[in-house]
């Protein structure tokens, strides 16, 4: 099965299971004033339901199928293998941990603990220009959010402030 | 129409405004060049910077001199590089590439910056023209009709950007209603589908959304396929930015064909710039002399100018439906609104009416963004390509930071990231199976209102008879679906005229 019925597939279920709460979960709560309304809070969950469960077997399904002119998709799943698969993971990872850390080791710490691992898993390794170049970036930037626009951003770790 | 357009002089006139424009296109251009980030990443980026600005002229000034910047820097890196940073871009590539390599990169830039300039500036005037003409007529609409209307737009964008796949499209902006209905609406007050996450109170964000679906993928692409940025070397000097009285006099009929051509493509919803450009693109092919016509392809001045005049008046036209009726038909022009209803400006017919200045002072933006890229960009462009010379090892990590950032300033909340980095990781294998993401998004920004519409007819009309009574409503719905149906319709019948079992016609 393509990655795109694969897919579809999911969607179904998120449909499923999103149309399950719309008719059967939802309208417990209601409190009984609201239900003389015309209109509830999952009606519109009702049809939207509904629809997302037909279009994702209509793919599922294969009954659309694509019209001939395909065009050369821009990247291609197919050639998985060849792309640089690893370094796009460890950058997704080191987002994830930048969002954890960003509260507990500061702005500036985790700024440029991001900026210079970010260059270095893509495989840069002049560290002494990065360095200089992540820490002025990050002064920069947090000079920007902080004095600029206004918005507070612990610089600091935890215990210094 | 005249105390309008001094409303808007003066708005647009003021300092900071003009700052703005400078500033929106100058970071436009800058952050257009660069390989892989298109008008809609470059927005979401800015658009917390936009929406701290706190007055929404300013912002939405600030914001459509961004989109003008980027386009702009997008031609420039198709005809330096060959490496379309916006597939409104990619028809610039066919002749613009070509003038580079034979050493008229100057030539191209001048020829591109003044078909972008005329381009975006005639639109500006057309716009001018119908916008209050449409908006008058939207006057007369009722919330039933707006439903209509926008699930009208909902099916066209749907329909336009899945070319031969329309149900994934549709699933698409489906998914995007979908995770509009996350969260506490106005209308009831009530949690929906946050499944006890306190994260999703609110809902989703949508600038963590703009940037999960545009910008986030790219740079994962540009990390999974370094091909990606740099396809061809880079062409040297750029200098001899003139033209001749005779170049000019050749495309000046193009320019003014495909500035009104392109602006009626992109008022239509979904259609938008890169539907203008190569569409452009082929009329003047056609239209050319037999003699033209070969130099099509190979460096030809009126190749050149006719998809850039195009997309930019495309550009200036999908402000339309933007302005006149709050229905974005383009994935930038939703971004756009959504910056405004952050804003607490709702756009739509009463626009005009409620805050004249914002609606005005955007348009004479636009002639000042015009005139700002042409004069100021223009002599600047030899030294803003320098920006192509930033090792990727550099680029990628500061385009993640700067999504990371944009998402966090919008929310100030960490766990936001992380939803960020979810969504981004969804985007991009949705990208790989080839689902349209802009549906997605306006999908998304348009959930809210349409719900409200539809319950407010529904309360209205007490039940689904709003369908029925109102004519108006009705056809618009039957349009909608026709929209749907047809294309898939079509294509199955040439398929199946193809392996010989054609019905009638």
């Amino acid at each position: 099965m393509a990655l795109d019925r694969w897919i579809a597939l999911i969607i179904l279920g998120i449909a499923l299971a999103y149309g399950y709460a719309a008719y059967f979960t939802m309208d417990d709560l209601l409190p009984p004033f609201m239900q003389r309304n015309p209109v509830w809070p999952s009606t519109f969950p009702k049809v939207l339901s509904v629809l997302a469960i037909i279009t994702a077997l209509i793919i599922l399904l294969g009954i659309e199928k694509p019209s001939g002119d395909q065009k050369e998709p821009d990247i291609d799943y197919r050639k998985l293998g060849q792309y640089k698969i690893g370094q796009a993971g460890l950058l997704l990872g080191l987002m994830v941990l930048y969002a954890l850390m960003l509260r507990p080791a500061g702005f500036l710490i985790s700024t440029v603990g991001f900026l210079a691992i970010g260059a270095m898993i893509l495989g840069e390794r002049k560290v002494h220009i990065l360095l200089p170049v992540a820490a002025l970036a990050t002064g920069i930037v947090w000079y920007l959010v902080e004095g600029v626009l206004g918005i507070f951003l612990r610089p600091l770790p935890f215990f210094l402030g | 129409m005249l105390e309008g357009l001094l409303i808007g002089l003066t708005t647009a006139l003021s300092l900071t405004n003009l700052a703005m424009v400078i500033g929106g296109c100058l970071i436009g251009t800058f952050i257009g060049m660069l390989p892989g980030l298109g008008p809609m990443s470059i927005i979401a980026i800015m658009i917390p910077v936009a929406i701290t600005l706190g007055d929404p002229s300013a912002a939405l000034i600030l914001l459509a001199g961004v989109y003008y910047g980027a386009i702009f820097g997008g031609s420039t890196s198709s005809i330096l590089l060959n490496a379309p940073g916006v597939a409104g871009t990619v028809a610039t590539s066919f002749d613009g590439y070509p003038m580079a390599r034979d050493g008229k990169a100057g030539k191209a830039l001048t020829i591109a910056a003044i078909a972008s300039f005329a381009g975006g500036t005639l639109g500006a005037v057309l716009l001018m023209i119908f916008a209050p003409m449409l908006s008058t007529i939207a006057l007369l609409f009722h919330s039933a009709e707006y439903f209509a209307l926008m699930v009208v737009g909902l099916s066209a964008i749907a329909a336009f950007a899945g070319t031969g796949n329309v149900a994934k499209a549709v699933l698409m902006t489906l998914l995007g209603l979908i995770m509009a209905t996350v969260g506490e609406g106005a209308l009831f007050n009530m949690p929906r589908f946050t499944m006890g996450l306190m994260d999703l109170q609110s809902g989703f964000s949508f600038i963590t959304l703009a940037m999960a679906m545009f910008a986030l993928p790219e740079a994962i692409f540009l990390v999974m396929n370094p091909a990606r940025g740099a396809q061809g070397a880079g062409s040297g000097k750029i200098e001899n930015l003139r033209i001749t009285r005779a170049e000019a006099r050749s495309i000046a009929p193009v320019i003014g064909r495909q500035s009104v051509q392109g602006f009626f493509i992109g008022v239509l919803p979904g259609a938008g710039a890169t539907i203008a450009s190569f569409l452009g693109y082929a009329v003047e092919r056609n239209i050319a002399s037999e003699e033209e016509q070969k130099q099509f392809g190979k460096g030809s001045i009126k190749g050149l100018a006719a998809p850039e005049t195009a997309n930019n008046a495309a550009c200036t036209g999908s402000f339309v439906p933007l302005l006149t009726l709050g229905i974005p038909g383009s994935g930038t022009t939703a971004i756009l609104l959504g910056a405004l209803i952050a804003l607490n400006v709702t756009p739509g017919p009463r626009l005009m009416v409620d805050s004249p200045d914002v609606f005005w002072a955007v348009i004479m933006s636009m002639f000042i963004g015009n005139l700002v890229l042409l004069i100021l960009n223009l002599p600047l462009i030899p030294y803003i390509a320098k920006v192509l010379t930033i090792p990727r090892t550099y680029l990628i990590p500061f385009i993640l930071f700067f999504t990371l950032m944009g998402s966090y300033i919008g929310q100030n909340n960490a766990t936001e990231l992380l939803i960020l980095v979810g969504l981004g990781v969804c985007a991009t294998v949705l990208r790989f199976a080839d689902y349209p993401l802009a549906p997605l998004l306006i999908g998304f920004i348009l959930g809210r209102m349409l719900e409200d519409n539809f319950s407010r007819s529904m309360q209205l009309y007490d039940g689904v008879g709003f369908i029925l009574d109102r004519p108006m409503t009705l056809g618009l719905l039957v349009i909608a679906a026709l929209l749907v149906i047809v294309p898939s319709y079509r294509a199955r019948r040439a398929r199946a005229r193809k392996s010989g079992v054609a019905d009638g016609d």
